[in-house]
């Protein structure tokens, strides 16, 4: 029974990094105009948020393993508080500060009709903070630091997130969808495109 | 009956409203909600349109109730 405690802690931490890593992926690369995919922009703000949902039952589930298990030891006030653990009190200490992260994005997301958009979205970049924390955490603590497999993962979850970003910042990653084309009077294009000019020079050749 | 409201200052045409509400609501040339009738919500479309509220990225939608009058 302890072990199986123990071994869950461990599994489902690493499933809720898989999860958020999805849950960042999308919600970096969602905007207007181009979604992942060809996948409709609901869709990838449900899964955005479904996963995120799934992600906190699994980080819930980490927590509250190994805050019975045996070995673990965790007192209550571990659970909230960073960087106060007996045992390895740094690394812990990060996922401790990733768990309230995510509770604070979650909790406001919950809310963010009644909180306003600007709070929401404030609370909302953590994330930023959170994600990489959360990552540092995995591979800093607990029996499997140095196990190929958890720095594959590690390595495959930045991946992820970093094409997201780059994908992101492609100039071709507009803020206004373009369906229409637009009707821009050649006055106001810039000067070396600018049909006139175009004529001017064809008849000074 | 209750009915939709855009608040045009919040939005930021995503587009999920229209994904969500095609009954209601058309995407104009740069992805903003259009209105196709007088924004009324039918009883049917009810639960849709608490959906499209609910994932407005901007929180620019809103169900309003009718006036009592």
């Amino acid at each position: 029974m302890t072990d199986a405690l123990w071994y869950f802690g461990r599994g489902s931490g690493v499933v809720s990094l898989v999860l958020l890593t999805v849950v960042v992926a999308l919600g970096v690369g969602a905007r207007s105009g181009r979604t992942a995919f060809g996948l409709p922009a609901f869709a990838v703000n449900l899964v955005h948020r479904n996963a995120a949902l799934l992600a906190v039952v699994f980080l819930v589930g980490h927590v509250v393993s190994l805050f019975f298990d045996p070995y673990a030891q965790l007192r209550v006030f571990d659970l909230v508080l960073p960087f106060a653990g007996n045992y390895r009190p740094l690394w812990q200490g990060l996922g401790t500060l990733a768990f309230d992260l995510v509770l604070a994005i979650v909790a406001t997301s919950l809310l963010r009709h009644r909180l306003g958009a600007r709070t929401w979205r404030l609370v909302h970049w953590l994330a930023y903070l959170s994600w990489p924390t959360a990552l540092l955490h995995g591979l800093g603590t607990g029996s499997d630091n140095g196990a190929v497999w958890l720095w594959s993962i590690s390595a495959l979850c930045t991946a992820t997130v970093l094409a997201a970003v780059v994908w992101r910042l492609t100039p071709g990653f507009g803020r206004f969808p373009q369906r229409a084309p637009r009707q821009v009077n050649p006055r106001l294009l810039p000067t070396r495109t600018r049909p006139a000019e175009a004529g001017t020079l064809e008849e000074a050749r | 009956m209750n009915r939709l409201h855009v608040d045009w200052t919040a939005c930021d045409g995503r587009g999920l409203c229209a994904e969500l509400l095609p009954e209601l609501l058309v995407e104009d040339d740069w992805g903003y909600p259009a209105p196709r009738g007088d924004m009324s919500v039918p009883p049917a479309l009810e639960p849709a349109a608490r959906q499209a509220v609910d994932r407005c990225p901007a929180l620019a939608l809103r169900l309003t109730a009718p006036a009592s009058s």
